[in-house]
């Protein structure tokens, strides 16, 4: 149990959190129609007679979406159930061309699973398992703009039958940390997968939080329902707003109503959204336009085998076999582009060097993660539009492997790489970048800084060891940082001693 | 099971059809009539039995994930979608105002 | 040259095939049948003479250049309000898609257009097929064209196809198409003295058809005879991958197949069936068609179907429920009706348009169906009602075991005036006590004309078939088509 508390009047307050997780599945087509799904089309031009629920149209399955909630079932160890149904769930509402979603109540196509979020990489006590109830693949419902004339909304159906998986975690969250950890390794999850792009800015990605509030150790409590809150940030606040706006109301004397919210990030608080609130009868009942779905093992075998190495295994991996620190080891597999981006480096890295990966793997994830990310960060940019391919980086690293350069020159000419897309032996070949072990060269470039500062030096010799570091560096810069730093030191200890 | 006015009233709102007190008041003993007869069904000994899920044996048939596969129930048809639309506005459908 | 209007589809395509007359010439005549009929029968929703014309223009230029023809190549015939139709309005007999047009064609009448059919008009119908004589339609009713003797009383064609059975026994069309949810192929069909065939569930497909109750509705072959209702059907079956229920099977040459020899064939004849108090001229009809199977070679052998009488309220569960949902989409945002009265917000335009757009018994089987639905009553009424639905399919799997066709009567009454039933809809649903079960467990089912009542009036026969065995159905029909010889026509009052 988490031990996140809210502190009210009365005392201590624990807090219970499920989240119920729509998924967009990464498709060409929707689920029941041939229209396309991409982001941004022109208003209701993706969109099917199907999808319009013109009189007499139908419904037929497209496999991948099918495929790709199997996928992601798998990938969570959770059941899959060979034997599932399509359920009508009936309310009546303008993004609802059907006046029904088609959904999955009675029998989903996945069953109990699990995913472990750690709130603390360096702490495995913090390791927390988060029970995933189900999931299900659904519609979407089509948009409704509100601002556009003063009298009516306007219904796009662009999203109308777009597939979905909604995740139906347990209530098995007790903070917001937690709830934000669950959901960025949902994330994660699902974009190594491939089943979802994860996308949450655009939608692809929205989470319903349940929230409720009891004493510790007590009663479950009344919980409401936040829809659509479409990042981890936002959930993290809806978690904490509702919890204290559920025990203030609760400590007035209130009592919480079970009801479907809304969160305004712009006030950072919830509030009730009454114009769903008459919709609560759905009568589900079968689709009898549909047929069962019966999975054979065939399919099963095929979304199986090509599941990659998950975000989990590939951690420990890492750590393990490459010898990564915890810390790097989860940075590197937090995402997936972050992951394909370091076992190609990483590839290229021991292809150069001639060594086995584990030999090479700390340099090339210290530099991806301490050098690569900075810089790129400095120009806004991210591994996905990084100037820099990962066998450019490798070259670099090999660079500074075989001493060519130093890793301060590195810095140079990893800048220059960004600026110019070139590779790095031409910059270094360029700009006359290469190391120097000339020890005559050190020497001198030494006794003319040593003869510069006499009173430094004395200092040092009567006990200030510290000054090192200033020699070495007015060294560096005398040399232009071209100088083997191991030289560098060693020549400098002798001429100090 | 029976059905009152107020029950009436109430699958009258969830199906989205407004009836007057009157209609409420000739449907009551009309659906309690229909009811009653339907409820015959109880007496069956269902024991053992599975609803039904395919009147004739036939599994799901999934569709390949190709955009526009066929015309007819692909996208791309703006025009079309819109053609019979009562308050068709700016390649949107037109509703009176929600507030959500 | 013989009245055109009386040939069936195999006379009137041979006929143009042979240029014994013009595909054009056919289309003409029937054109005007139905503009004389048409203010008497009201058999139409809209007419489309011009269409008509159209696809004979076509059949004829392709004889003239040498061109194979299809298959009904040459007839003109109605199709049901419930099919989409691209660029003619479609509305189900219904106020609330008044004035909707297609922008799609159905599956089923676009395989009839290929196979050289024309279209004389919409046949009206039971708004949303929902009734069992014609008196539930926003566009009048429809008069039967058979009347008792001196009596001018109007009187039923049968439901939901109404417009259909009335508009093939005027002959004002040679042919027509159907849908079976309960028995709205087969129940007017008897009514009128004319045949139609309900075939396996999924071979028809449903694509582009307006759904009442999505796990019944069929569509089907209305037609002189067995071997007209064979060629429309074949050339109207097939699987379609836009219905997800479509069966993935070859549509069999079943007008090549037809056979009226019954000898080692098994006919089961239900004891279930035999109602007390039952209409003596519809048992005498049933037991001249037993007559007539023996007579035919067959051997008749006693059944049992023991939950025959748990079918008809098993349907009025399962499809309300199934169209109150199908229904939903007429909500006026899209197509169709929109009542937006002052200040109304969206729910109330909702609500407004519906009751504005349907008509009571579309609105009295909406409301059953979500009353089923609802929380706390869907177990005791659909999960119940679908498995006495699978039991209803069991007796029937069990019953075929032993025999190879079940005969029993289509309706249990003929005719009846308009008005007499409409009063009671209990009354009215207990017309599909014959037909209702084969629906129920997806089987192919025809009636054929057996002969006339006490009051001049044609009775219909029913044969249920095997899943898949529509040859099967079509042969022991044709059996019975044979031996009652049933030549009686409606004196022409229009
Ligand atoms: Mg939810
Ligand atoms: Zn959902």
């Amino acid at each position: 149990m988490s031990d996140y508390r809210i502190q009210g009047d009365t005392g201590e307050w624990e807090v219970v959190i499920g989240l119920e997780v729509h998924a967009q599945i990464t498709t060409n087509a929707k689920l029941f129609s041939g229209a396309a799904t991409a982001f941004g089309a022109e208003p209701n031009t993706q969109v099917s007679l199907v999808d319009a629920a013109m009189p007499g149209m139908l419904p037929v399955p497209n496999r991948e979406c099918i495929r790709q909630a199997v996928r992601t079932g798998m990938a969570i160890n959770a059941q899959i159930n060979k034997w599932s149904r399509f359920d009508r769930k009936n309310y009546f509402y303008a993004d609802l061309p059907q006046g029904y979603q088609i959904s999955q109540l009675y029998h989903p196509i996945v069953g109990e699973g699990a995913i472990e979020i750690q709130l603390d990489d360096k702490n495995p006590d913090t390791k927390k398992t988060i029970g995933v109830e189900r999931i299900h693949v659904e519609q979407d419902a089509g948009k409704l703009m509100h601002d556009q004339h003063p009298t009516m909304s306007y219904v796009d159906l662009n999203r109308s039958g777009v597939a979905l998986m909604e995740i139906v975690s347990r209530p098995d969250m007790g903070s917001p940390a937690e709830a934000g950890a669950y959901l960025s390794k949902l994330r994660t999850i699902l974009r190594f997968v491939g089943s979802c792009d994860g996308n949450m800015d655009q939608g692809s990605m929205r989470a319903d939080v349940n929230v409720s509030v009891r004493k510790p150790g007590g009663e479950l409590g009344t919980r409401t329902e936040t829809k659509n809150v479409n990042s981890v940030r936002f959930v993290m606040a809806v978690v904490e707003q509702e919890a204290k706006r559920q025990v203030a109301l609760i400590e007035d004397g209130g009592k919480v109503v079970q009801e479907t919210r809304l969160y305004d990030p712009d006030r950072n608080e919830t509030r009730s959204m009454r114009s769903k609130e008459d919709a609560h009868d759905y009568r589900y009942f079968p689709d009898p336009d549909l047929l069962p779905l019966e999975l054979d093992d065939a399919f099963l075998e095929e979304c199986r085998a090509s599941l990659p190495e998950l975000p989990d295994a590939k951690r420990e991996r890492y750590e393990t076999a490459l010898g990564l620190s915890a810390y790097n080891a989860n940075v590197l597999t937090a995402d997936v582009e972050t992951a394909r981006w370091f076992e190609v480096l990483l590839a290229e890295t021991a292809a150069l060097a001639k060594k086995p990966e584990a030999e090479v793997a700390k340099q090339a994830a210290n530099w991806l993660i301490s050098e690569l990310f900075g810089a790129l960060n400095k120009l806004g940019a991210s591994l996905e539009t990084s100037p820099v391919s990962p066998a450019a980086g490798a070259e670099l690293l090999a660079l500074i492997a075989d001493g060519t350069i130093s890793g301060s020159i590195a810095k140079q000419v990893l800048e220059k790489m960004l600026e110019t897309g070139d590779g790095a032996g031409v910059i270094v070949e360029r700009e006359g970048l290469k190391q120097t072990s000339d020890t005559g060269a050190i020497e001198a470039a030494i006794d003319a800084i040593l003869a510069a500062n006499a009173d430094k030096v004395e200092q040092y010799k009567g006990g200030k060891e510290a000054l090192f570091g200033f020699f070495v560096g007015q060294t560096m810069k005398a040399m232009q940082g071209k100088a083997n730093p191991g030289m560098v030191n060693e020549l400098l200890k002798k001429k100090l001693s | 099971m029976s059905v009152d006015t107020a029950t009436v009233a109430k699958i009258a709102s969830l199906a989205r059809i407004k009836v007057t007190e009157a209609e409420i008041g000739a449907m009551v003993p009309e659906l309690n009539g229909i009811l009653a007869w339907v409820e015959q069904l109880a007496e069956v000994d269902v024991t053992g039995v599975e609803p039904m899920t395919a009147v004739i044996p036939n599994t799901q048939r999934l569709r390949d994930d190709v955009v526009n596969a066929d015309p007819l129930t692909g996208g791309d048809m703006r025009d079309a979608v819109l053609a019979n639309a009562p308050a068709p506005e700016h390649g949107f459908f037109g509703v009176p105002k929600v507030i959500e | 040259m013989t009245d055109l209007t009386n040939l069936g589809i195999a006379a009137l395509r041979d006929g143009v095939a042979k240029g014994d007359f013009t595909a054009t010439e056919v289309a003409t005549a029937f054109n005007a049948a139905v503009e004389a009929a048409q203010p008497a029968l009201n058999a139409f929703i809209v007419t489309t003479p011009e269409k008509a014309l159209e696809a004979a223009a076509k059949v004829d230029a392709d004889r003239a250049a040498g061109n194979p023809l299809g298959t009904m190549a040459g007839v003109p015939i109605g199709m049901k309000d419930l099919f989409a139709t691209k660029g003619t309005q479609t509305t189900a007999a219904s106020k609330i898609l008044e004035g909707f047009t297609p922008q799609y064609e159905s599956t089923v009448s676009q395989k009839l257009w290929d196979a050289g059919a024309g279209m004389l008009g919409k046949l009206n119908l039971d708004q949303f097929a929902m009734g069992s004589s014609n008196e539930t339609s926003a566009f009048g009713n429809v008069i039967s064209p058979w009347r008792r003797p001196n009596d001018t009383a109007p009187l039923a064609p049968g439901g939901s196809s109404g417009g259909s059975s009335s508009a093939v026994a005027a002959r004002i069309a040679p042919a027509a198409t159907g849908t079976d949810t309960g028995g709205s192929i087969r129940q007017p069909a008897a009514f009128t003295g004319i045949s139609g065939i309900k075939p396996t569930y999924g071979r028809c497909s449903r694509w582009g058809v307006v759904a009442f109750a999505s796990s019944l509705d069929q569509a089907g072959a209305m037609a002189h005879d067995v071997t007209d209702c064979a060629i429309m059907l074949e050339a109207m079956a097939g699987f379609d991958p836009k219905d997800s229920t479509s069966l993935n099977l070859p549509v069999p040459a079943w007008t090549a197949g037809l056979n009226a020899d019954m000898k080692g064939k098994k006919v089961g004849i239900p004891r279930e069936y035999r109602l007390d108090g039952m209409d003596p001229d519809v048992a005498k009809s049933w037991d001249d068609g037993i007559a007539w199977m023996k007579d035919a070679g067959a051997e008749i052998v006693e059944i049992s179907l023991p939950h025959t009488k748990y079918a008809l309220p098993t349907y009025y569960i399962i499809a309300p429920a199934e169209a109150s949902s199908n229904l939903a989409r007429y909500d006026g945002v899209r197509y169709g009706l929109r009542d937006l009265p002052d200040g109304a917000g969206l729910q109330d335009m909702y609500a407004a348009t519906r009751a504005a757009g349907f008509g009571p018994e579309v609105k009295r089987r909406i409301m059953i169906g979500t009353y089923v639905l609802s929380a706390g009553f869907y177990d005791a009424y659909y999960t119940q009602a679908q498995k006495v639905r699978t039991l209803i399919a069991r007796d029937f799997t069990e019953a075929f075991q032993q025999v190879d066709v079940i005969l029993v009567p289509t309706a249990p009454s003929s005719a009846f005036a308009l008005g007499e039933k409409s009063a009671d809809p209990l009354e009215m649903y207990l017309n599909d006590v014959f037909s209702v079960p084969a629906s129920l467990a997806g089987l192919p089912a025809m009636s054929v004309p057996a002969g006339l009542d006490r009051s001049g009036l044609p009775l219909g026969l029913q044969v249920i078939g095997k899943a898949f065995d529509e040859q099967g159905v079509l042969n022991a029909s044709l059996a019975l088509e044979q031996r009652a010889q049933f030549t009686a026509r409606p004196a022409k009052w229009w």
